[in-house]
């Protein structure tokens, strides 16, 4: 069941999760809520899907177990803000982070990462 | 030939998209540029529950329909943009992209709004979400059973801390005066809570821990004697200040930085308005904005009719 309501495409369980991150060579998935220091995460990707056609943007709902393979990564260890925005290049997390970042900061790790 | 736009509104909070709303409605061509998240700080509250003709509503919803309403009049907008110069003086105004891209602009409205104002002392970029948070609702349950400061003495800071003690185990209020500039229920609700305590007249000087936020160092002002207090998280409160730095240089600012208006929102600059938070004003509402984006937008249409 679909519990954000963002214009990017929600990822509903595990196995999507999985099969997506095998399937794509470059993924941003945002796992929050609809929560003051998520939204302004979401908005940053719907715009940057246009501009980088090339990386797969979703969200994920943060409030079901379908999500714990990003609650407990290991790169998410000792996060204690929402959203947990992590990123996969074939199919490996390379790096993660914690609470609203700006759209500058998701950028220079698209950069980084993904180049 | 480039589009020249009737008005060019610099943000696209409740001032903002009201006078989006307006100046479109009003049949003036409209161009929002906004460098944050639609709704500004709208989107920092999750419920609403004193805007006059709705129940209660949360930001995002009532920032959505705003953008919508502007929208749907023909208000163009552009958001996550990044603004890297300002020409206000000349009789076009002109406003360039860090993309390079120009637009041009008979009239301006400065509606940039406010940032959430953090602590710049040691540790704060380090422990931002990993035990320092800005958003109760957002992050209260990672701190289930664990001992929390909350950092302010307003309304947010107690009210927050009354939500965060259905979580937590034990919230210690840091606040710098000796007493609170809060409604007074407030102040009754946060002190009739048993899991809340108070260190008053000090402030904090410095975030520690390792992985995650173990202590923070608070100074008691009057004596300047520093004691550690153990804490898991740390939630700031401590208002807002106004966006207004890219215009030091362009508009005179009074000491808090804000924006003067006079009581048509035009500044000191001929075709230049300005409202909402980042205007020299007492009270920060949804409301105040909404007021003061309508009396922008309607001095625009007044000042581009006396100028055709």
């Amino acid at each position: 069941m679909k519990m954000l309501r963002t214009a990017i495409h929600e990822i509903e369980t595990a196995a999507e999760l999985e099969k997506l991150i095998q399937e794509n060579e470059q993924v941003m998935v945002c796992c929050g809520r609809m929560g003051p220091m998520c939204i302004p995460v979401y908005e940053t990707m719907e715009e940057l899907e246009e501009e980088r056609p090339s990386i797969k943007f979703y969200s994920m709902a943060f409030d079901t177990p379908e999500a714990a393979p990003i609650r407990n990564a290991p790169m998410c260890r000792g996060f204690m803000g929402l959203p947990f925005t992590v990123y996969y290049k074939n199919g490996q997390m390379v790096d993660a982070t914690t609470s609203i970042q700006s759209r500058e900061q998701i950028e220079s790790i698209l950069d980084a990462q993904f180049n | 030939m480039e589009e020249t736009f009737d008005v060019i509104i610099l943000g696209a909070g409740a001032a903002g998209l009201t006078a989006g709303i307006y100046t479109s409605r009003a049949k003036l061509s409209t161009l929002i540029l906004n460098e944050g998240a639609i709704g500004g700080q709208m989107t920092l509250t999750n419920e609403i529950a004193n805007y006059p003709g709705v129940h209660t509503t949360s930001g995002y919803a009532l920032a959505t329909t705003m953008k919508e309403q502007a929208k749907s009049f023909g208000c163009k907008i552009k958001s996550n943009v990044s603004i890297s110069s300002y020409d206000l003086e000349s009789d076009i105004k002109t406003i360039q992209l860090a993309n390079g891209q120009v637009f041009k602009g008979k009239t301006i409205i400065i509606a940039a709004g406010g940032v959430p104002r953090t602590l710049p002392i040691p540790g704060e970029e380090q422990f931002r979400g990993k035990g320092i948070s800005f958003c109760a609702t957002c992050d209260g349950e990672f701190f289930t059973d664990k001992e929390v400061v909350v950092v302010g003495g307003g309304n947010s800071a107690l009210e927050e801390a009354v939500s965060l003690s259905k979580h937590a185990r034990k919230i210690t209020i840091v606040h710098q005066f000796d007493h609170f500039q809060a409604f007074k229920h407030a102040i009754q609700d946060a002190e009739s809570n048993p899991k809340i305590n108070f260190v008053m007249q000090s402030e904090l000087r410095e975030f520690r821990g390792n992985l995650n936020l173990e202590s923070v160092l608070v100074e008691h002002l009057p004596t300047g004697e520093k004691q550690e207090i153990k804490t898991d998280g740390v939630f700031l409160f401590i208002g807002y200040t106004p966006k207004t730095d890219a215009f030091k240089e362009i508009l005179p600012l009074n000491s808090r930085g804000e924006i003067p208006v006079d009581a048509e929102m035009k500044t000191s600059i001929d075709g230049v308005f300005a409202a909402g938070d980042c205007i020299a004003k007492r009270y920060r509402q949804v409301t105040t904005s909404v007021a003061e984006g309508t009396i922008a937008a309607l001095s625009v249409a007044e000042y581009l009719n006396k100028k055709n």
